[in-house]
């Protein structure tokens, strides 16, 4: 049974790769760009093996990989996808070579210790999609945390140390009282089934029994830990100062791929393991997601920051991913998912360009700019396409997801009402006005700078090789989403039944 | 019960450090290159008896009239004891000669303490564990202020030697009033009827001025005061041993004070005072150690935090929690040997270069050193996948178990609280640049030592279970 190594392959692969690059000396810079992409590379390809292994209309967890690992906690290395893991994971590989790419001219100081904590950083992600095992999966989100400060502290921005440390306490903050839950769940498991455990699958039939009262603490305490990675308005104050500081590759990373751990968190624990107290709450966070899509398209209308937009914006569309995550419907929860994925794609190709520009001239202000579309056409092409994937046109990603979305809540029962869905709605109008507004006094009008002459120049070879890649995705999903709705499908309704089934018959 | 003669076998550890330490004091006497023999003595018995006591952890037995355990608890202690004044002497050889003050009786002290320690951790007889406490604590007064041309190290001990000498007086009281009214001084004899004794006043204060005086010794809040002080002014290996197996050996103590807790299952009555000392010394621990800008300084405050930590399972008081506090109290030893190791490469003369900025851009100077020191930084902060991390998740394990899920929760928090402090280390060694034009002083002993303290820290938080099975078996 080779099959069952896939997943183990994923997660070792990188870490291999991590490695080798320890033995190679800090000054063959190319070398070691070029071990790090090979080996992300490789992940890529293996991850589409998994693809194709993947049978998306079982509803079971696939691929399963399980080794006893701490005998006298009865903790085991223990991993599986089902539909929702799986896409995340190639969202994960996908992104992180192109990452990976873009930096290559801009990250020149210690590149070693870069790819090496990059390489990590890919594996700590994947481990987080995978993990079957709370324990387990406690070790990925925490471990993964490390890599990251190193990038948002060694080669950030001015402000890198405040932010990178501001990062790291608000995710320590929520993740070690889910600490104390996933134990708290467990010592609970070994009265109820008779072993101590931490393994998902037993979970899951033990959380629903939990007496309510306790229920609401224990899903209050996985809930804050996702909140905040995700991050939901009022717990995302982090997440600018990281953005904005944070080099490109990290921002990419960040919006890409690390804020979904979060709505994954919720997905695949918040909702299955404390059923009846996430339908009570369905409302309250869904006001709060309403709230954050609201706030963040108005706060970033008004950033001076191309990088600062951007970032706000995040908090705008991963609202819309909590809203469909707990409207609890079909739909939603399958926008959702597709939304996480566009937001990787669309933000992290936003993160890029921007990235691009300020390479070449050192300022991301859009007072900077204007006009730019005669001195780089390819350029604002592109950026043209994604702001529109980001906004919600018709025919590309964006759209799909916020259509579902905002169908879904419509008719949700658990929320029983339109307000949310009209308020939700009223977000698209804001993205439309701040991402077409800083597009027009980008790209537009007369040339306002005349350095922007010599210091701009258009895309090359190698960034359009990164970019290429996000836009035929941008284009698939916004077409044809059916590939990637098909791969989620039978797992959402298994989640959501689940739910159904301990509280009331929501789905009808 | 074994005859006469092979007590002694069994008691082999005692003997070969009592040997040695013989040894060495004739050598002393007479040779003049006591430098270059001294250390390698120390080394190899140390390594004999750690290596001995691992093999015969199931060999237990009570020995001389039940004043002696060997074997079990007692082989495990002497393990961790054995095992870190190895790693402290071996990085000591190049640290006491650095700035020239070496003197003979510096490795003599450590042998002595650590056979206190043993004796300590191996008593059966409350007698016992106030002569190995004794024979510990007066090495480690003169070991704080062995530099005696340095003002700081004077003040260390002497501040060492007086708060040590009041917590004495706690203990010896406490054990007056225990022999009162038990009529002995025999452990086994007290556990046994921990039950009906803990309904008698006398020996209720009794207990809580021995705990009192361990908790001394521990360094829990409210009797931290010296902690700082002695740790920042004693030198840097030095403090390296007293922050650890000095630790050790006094938890040992408390662990088998409340032996009839978790193993005849005797309600926890000083849960509260246990959990009370936690809260304050994980709380106090970590916040006071966010100002402080010298590295020992802040590393007392955090092994205030971290015997909170571990008071938690002492107010827990199930025998997982025992368990976790013995991986604790080990991999805790390995980590804080390895950082204060760091500390003792970086120091320069008259105790310069032990503040922070000392280490900032340390990255560029050497970067294992600095890899090490994150290493370990991010270990105490109890981040996975490191060692630091089990330790605290088998304590907070053991307290939800009896139900102190709040004890867990205050337990995270400073947890939160002192990731800054650890991480700033990180961020001196890594994100600023240095304003110091010095090369670390590297030499191999000392670099040996930190390496292998590294590669403890990752082995057991990849392979807890290596650990783990052989406290269970101690523990049985």
């Amino acid at each position: 049974m080779t099959n069952n190594f896939m997943l183990t392959y994923l997660l070792i692969v990188p870490i291999i790769g991590s490695l080798v690059i320890l033995f190679f000396n800090e000054n063959e810079k190319k070398l070691v760009r070029w071990i790090g992409l090979v080996f992300s590379l490789i992940t890529f390809i293996i991850s589409l093996f998994v693809y194709y292994l993947f049978d998306s209309t079982k509803t079971d967890f696939q691929l399963i990989h399980k080794v006893l690992w701490i005998k006298s906690l009865n903790i085991s290395y223990h991993v599986g996808i089902d539909g929702i893991s799986l896409i995340l994971v190639l969202l994960t590989t996908f992104i992180t070579p192109l990452t990976l790419l873009s930096t290559w001219n801009s990250i020149n100081d210690k590149v070693k210790m870069f790819t090496f904590s990059m390489l990590l950083l890919e594996a700590g992600m994947i481990g987080v999609f995978i993990s079957l095992d709370l324990f387990l999966f406690y070790i990925f989100w925490e471990a993964m945390l490390i890599p990251m400060y190193f990038i948002i502290g060694i080669w950030g921005g001015e402000r890198r140390i405040y932010a990178s440390i501001k990062f790291f306490l608000y995710t320590m903050f929520g993740s070690l009282l889910m600490l104390v839950a996933i134990i708290w769940l467990a010592v609970y498991a070994s009265n109820q089934l008779g072993f101590f455990s931490t393994n998902l699958l037993d979970l899951y039939k033990v959380g629903p029994l939990v007496s309510r009262e306790i229920q609401k603490w224990m899903f209050f305490a996985f809930f804050l830990s996702f909140a905040i990675k995700v991050p939901l308005f009022p717990l995302h104050t982090w997440l600018p100062d990281a953005h904005v500081e944070a080099p490109t590759a990290g921002s990419v990373i960040l919006a890409g791929v690390l804020l979904k751990m979060g709505t994954y968190g919720l997905i695949r624990y918040c909702l299955p393991l404390f059923p009846q107290t996430a339908v009570e709450y369905a409302p309250l966070i869904s006001i709060l997601a309403v709230i954050g899509i609201i706030y963040g398209a108005l706060v970033s209308m008004v950033q001076p920051d191309m990088k600062k937009l951007v970032a706000y914006s995040s908090v705008s569309h991963l609202g819309f991913v909590v809203l469909g995550i707990f409207a609890m419907t079909i739909e939603s929860m399958q926008g959702a998912i597709i939304q996480m994925i566009n937001h990787g794609l669309s933000t992290g190709a936003l993160f890029l360009l921007v990235g691009i520009i300020y390479e070449r001239t050192h300022h991301r202000e859009i007072e900077y700019y204007g006009g730019i579309a005669k001195i780089v056409p390819i350029y604002s092409t592109i950026l043209m396409i994604v702001s529109l994937s980001s906004i919600g046109l018709p025919g590309l990603n964006g759209f799909v997801g916020e259509f579902l979305i905002l169908l879904g809540s419509f008719k949700s029962l658990v929320l029983n009402s339109w307000w949310y869905t009209i308020f939700a709605a009223t977000g698209i109008i804001f993205a439309a006005v701040y991402l077409l507004w800083m597009y027009q006094r980008v790209v537009f009008g007369v040339i306002k700078n005349d350095n922007l002459r010599q210091e701009l120049t258009d895309m090359n070879i190698r960034e359009l090789i990164t970019l290429i890649p996000i836009l035929l995705f941008i284009f698939w999903i916004g077409i044809y989403p059916s590939t990637f709705l098909k791969l989620t499908e039978v797992s959402t309704q298994s989640i959501l039944k689940s739910v159904a089934s301990f509280t009331y018959d929501f789905l009808k | 019960m074994p005859t006469n003669v092979s007590e002694y076998i069994y008691l082999m550890p005692f003997v070969i450090l009592g040997v040695t330490i013989l040894i060495s004091l004739i050598i002393e006497m007479v040779s003049k290159e006591s430098e270059l023999i001294l250390p390698w003595i120390s080394i190899i018995s140390f390594f004999i008896i750690s290596l001995y006591s691992l093999l015969n952890i199931n060999q237990h037995f009570i020995l001389f009239n039940g004043m002696i355990e060997v074997g079990g608890r007692s082989a495990i202690f002497n393990f961790v004891f054995n095992l870190g004044a190895l790693l402290v002497t071996l990085s000591s050889v190049d640290y006491i000669k650095k700035y020239g003050s070496y003197y003979g009786e510096y490795f003599i002290l450590i042998q002595f303490s650590v056979l206190g320690m043993m004796i300590m951790a191996a008593a059966s007889d409350i007698i016992m564990i106030f002569l190995g406490l004794e024979l510990m604590s007066i090495s480690f007064y003169v070991l704080a202020g062995i530099n005696r041309k340095k003002l700081s190290a004077n003040e260390a001990s002497m501040k060492y030697f007086l708060l040590g000498a009041f917590a004495t007086g706690f203990i010896v009281y406490g054990i007056a009033l225990i022999y009162g009214s038990a009529t002995t001084t025999n452990i086994s004899y007290i556990v046994s009827n921990f039950s009906s004794l803990i309904h008698n006043v006398i020996f209720v204060t009794g207990f809580i001025l021995f705990l009192i005086g361990f908790s001394f010794k521990i360094a829990a809040v409210p009797f931290h005061m010296w902690v700082p002080d002695v740790y920042q002014g004693s030198a840097t290996t030095v403090t390296g041993l007293m922050s650890t197996t000095g630790k050790v050996a006094a938890f040992s103590v408390l662990i088998l004070s409340l032996s009839a807790v978790y193993f005849l299952n005797v309600t926890n009555t000083f849960s509260a005072y246990f959990a009370a000392l936690s809260t304050m010394s994980m709380l106090l621990g970590s916040i006071v150690a966010i100002s402080q800008k010298n590295l020992k300084r802040m590393l007392a405050y955090s092994s205030i935090a971290h015997a909170g930590y571990m008071l938690i399972g002492l107010a827990a008081g199930n025998i997982e929690s025992i368990e976790g506090i013995i991986f604790y109290l080990m991999v805790y030893s390995f980590i804080n040997l390895g950082a204060f190791g760091i500390i003792a490469i970086i120091e320069g003369e008259n105790d310069s270069r032990t503040d922070l900025d000392a280490f900032a851009g340390l990255n560029s100077k050497n970067p294992l050193l600095a890899a090490l020191m994150s290493l370990f930084m991010i270990a105490l902060a109890g981040i996975p996948p490191f060692a630091g991390f089990f330790g605290k998740y088998y304590v907070f394990l053991g307290a939800i178990k009896a139900d102190l899920t709040w004890l867990a929760i205050i337990g995270v928090l400073s947890s939160v609280i002192s990731v800054y402090f650890y991480l700033r280390v990180i961020v001196y060694m890594y994100f600023r640049e240095s304003n110091y034009n010095f090369q670390p002083y590297l030499t191999p002993y000392a670099m040996v030592s930190v390496v292998i303290c590294g590669l403890f820290v990752i082995l057991f938080g990849i392979i807890p279970d290596l650990l783990m099975n052989i406290i269970t078996d101690a523990i049985k």
